[in-house]
């Protein structure tokens, strides 16, 4: 609220986006909650009553950003670098993708390579190797000693099987 | 039994040899993780709930409130040390501390932080341990309509009360909320926003929400900031012992602290920023030093610090008591209940006291072990410190990746993980606060259930939810809480308001 007159600039585009996103949220929620039978019992407010009511709070939300994105005016934010954002993206997105097939130390390990590139460490011959076995660490660790059930591939199968043949 | 009994019997668990090699494991992994800049106490706690899946329920809860205490002392190392406060509640301790270590006297700022933060840390445990039995007796008269007034108010006090601005901060609760409704409704079974898909019926994990927003998103922040130069480690020179004027001029402002972190941290009323800026703000206005502030005074490092840790054990008040968090901290340490099936609350006082109160003593205990890990041992985690960024960001996405596949290895977790770690780097780019997103899912269905339960009694009649004297203050202090700061801000003073800013407890 910086108490600027409205119409002479213009309207800040992402509180826009956050308008719109909250008004989409809003529908979806209310369409779901329309097919819910109403069964309200004593109360009488049923399962799909306070979905009604946060839809109604997020599309009077989505009123207020519209509203503010028009009285504030555009706002100045620093710039942000698109690489190694996409780069960590890419690498969660790569490990998800992997996980199943190639077990948690290799998928894994790509994450952590994509990682540190974004940070900067770009030599990705180093990076994987190091990622891999730091993960597969972390599985011995948490599989074997702790227990946590983790997706096993063929690297993990491999040391498994230099160990007793099978895992725990 | 009385206090005393109820604290000597806890005692005796916390005291087995098991037990307490869990509570160090838990303050040395704490301490560790939360000393990493970057990371505050609400993700070192997500980073390492799976390491304690595998342990029984005290052990586990046990290891769990070392690793939330040890998180507290690693935290304000980072900020004296780095300035850049892992923690949004010790961005008050860089201000002197910092400013105190470039000048040569970084050793007396950690010694009077963590001795500080101990003697916090002691006595508002025992002010727990005194306060939660009447707070226990007080919850089992209220009925369903307290309850859901207190969260209502929680709600209010997370999100709108403080920060930059109420629509920013009702809108990230807002969001939480949302998120909670997917799933199976839990008083009629119905399934919503599920879409068929057998994951989402449980639900929206929390810890996979506060460590997708936190570790993610603060990866992908970190990542994508232009002129990012690391900060530069100041070496710790000298003594760590402070000098007999230091002790002079410390134990005061440690005693402040407490008695201003207690109260801020028990009630609903936000996290442990608000406690150490008020401790600031107060030690300035007592010192006999003012010209100091600013430049290093040691009143500004032990006061903050104490209040910190103060709050802290007094957040476990409403968590313990009535099931009740108000930080994202204690969100996730609710969430590390439930996964034993626990319900904090004062049922769990009643079906399970040497549980409730061997943790309770476990705090004691671990403020101890924590006092002889942060002194003498401080250089060790000043090496920490020192980690190069890709490694250590690389390092940080590996455990939080670990975490949710540990808990359920199915792509949709991940996907979640994925989605809401960009949905978090978007909120932080845009200044929208991310600790009333992790409350909101995690109370939420709780506040529903209550309410509907209020409702049932009533048979429909909305004016029961202000018809006890109770719920009737509790809604009338969160109307005020949520005007009043509107108000200021449109009348040009949210400035104090934005300094109050919980960007993560």
């Amino acid at each position: 609220m910086s108490g600027s007159t409205p119409g002479t600039r213009r309207p800040d585009g992402a509180t826009l986006v956050v308008a719109v996103i909250l008004a989409v949220l809003a529908v979806v929620i209310w369409t779901d909650a329309a097919r819910l039978p109403q069964a309200g019992g004593y109360a009488g407010v049923g399962p799909a009553d306070v979905p009604r009511w946060i839809a109604v709070g997020l599309a009077g939300l989505s009123l207020w950003s519209a509203i503010e994105a028009f009285r504030s005016g555009k706002s100045e934010r620093e710039p942000q670098n698109a690489g190694p954002v996409l780069w960590i993206v890419g690498g969660l997105a790569a490990q998800l993708a992997l996980l199943t097939t190639v077990g948690f130390s290799i998928a894994t390990g790509l994450l952590f390579a994509a990682t540190a590139r974004a940070f900067g460490k770009r030599n990705l011959l180093l990076t994987v190797p190091v990622g891999i076995a730091f993960a597969l660490a972390v599985y011995l660790i948490f599989a074997g000693l702790l227990k946590l059930s983790l997706p096993a591939g063929p690297l993990e199968g491999l040391v498994w099987g230099l160990f007793r043949g099978t895992p725990g | 039994m009385n206090t005393f009994d109820f604290l000597l019997q806890g005692l005796s668990v916390a005291l087995d040899p098991m037990i307490l090699l869990y509570a160090l494991i838990g303050v040395t992994l704490g301490t560790a993780v939360g000393v990493l800049p970057g990371i505050g106490p609400a993700l070192t706690v997500a980073l390492l709930l799976p390491v304690t899946y595998g342990l029984d329920p005290a052990g586990s809860l046990i290891m769990f409130a070392g690793i939330y205490y040890g998180g507290m002392y690693g935290g304000s190392t980072t900020s004296i040390l780095l300035n850049t406060p892992g923690e949004s509640a010790s961005i008050v301790t860089a201000l002197e501390g910092n400013k105190m270590a470039r000048a040569g006297r970084g050793g007396p700022a950690l010694a009077t932080a963590a001795i500080g933060s101990f003697i916090a840390g002691l006595a508002a445990t025992v002010l727990l341990a005194f306060v939660a039995p009447t707070v226990v007796k007080l919850a089992l008269v209220f009925g369903p309509r307290d309850y859901f007034a207190l969260m209502v108010l929680a709600f209010v006090t997370v999100s709108s009360a403080f920060g930059e601005s109420a629509r920013k901060g009702l809108i990230s609760l807002f969001i939480g909320l949302a998120l909670a409704l997917v799933g199976i409704d839990q008083l009629t079974g119905q399934a919503r926003l599920a879409y068929g898909v057998p994951q989402l019926l449980d639900g929206i994990e929390v810890t996979t929400l506060a460590v997708a927003m936190f570790a993610v998103g603060e990866a992908l922040f970190v990542a994508g900031q232009r002129n990012a130069v690391d900060d530069e480690v100041i070496a710790v020179k000298g003594s760590v012992w402070m000098t007999a004027r230091d002790w002079a001029r410390s134990w005061k402002p440690w005693l402040r602290g407490t008695i201003i972190g207690f109260p801020i941290g028990a009630m609903p009323a936000g996290g442990a920023d608000i406690a150490t800026f008020l401790s600031y703000a107060t030690e300035k206005k007592m010192s006999k030093h003012p010209e100091e502030f600013g430049n290093g005074a040691i009143e500004g490092v032990a006061g903050p610090e104490a209040a910190n840790n103060a709050s802290a054990a007094g957040t476990l008040v409403p968590l313990l008591t009535l099931g009740l968090p108000t930080t994202a901290t204690a969100a996730i340490m609710l969430a590390g209940f439930q996964q034993f099936g626990l319900q904090p609350g004062p049922l769990l006082f009643a079906t399970n006291p040497q549980l409730v109160w061997g943790l309770i003593a476990s705090l004691l205990i671990a403020n101890f072990m924590l006092l002889v890990l942060n002194l003498p041992l401080i250089g060790l985690w000043v090496r920490l410190l020192t980690i190069p960024r890709p490694w250590l960001y690389a390092g940080i996405l590996v455990f939080a990746t670990l975490g949710t596949i540990g808990a359920n290895p199915s792509p949709v977790e991940l996907s979640m993980l994925l989605i809401f770690g960009v949905m978090g780097y978007g909120m932080r780019l845009y200044g929208y606060p991310i600790a009333p997103v992790v409350v909101g899912l995690i109370l939420g269905p709780m506040a529903e259930q209550q309410l509907r339960r209020a409702l049932s009694i009533s048979q429909g009649d909305l004016t029961t939810l202000v018809g006890s004297p109770v719920s009737a203050t509790l809604l009338a202090l969160s109307a005020i809480a949520l005007i009043v700061p509107l108000i200021l801000r449109a009348r040009g003073k949210g400035a104090v308001l934005n300094q109050l800013a919980s960007d993560e407890d």
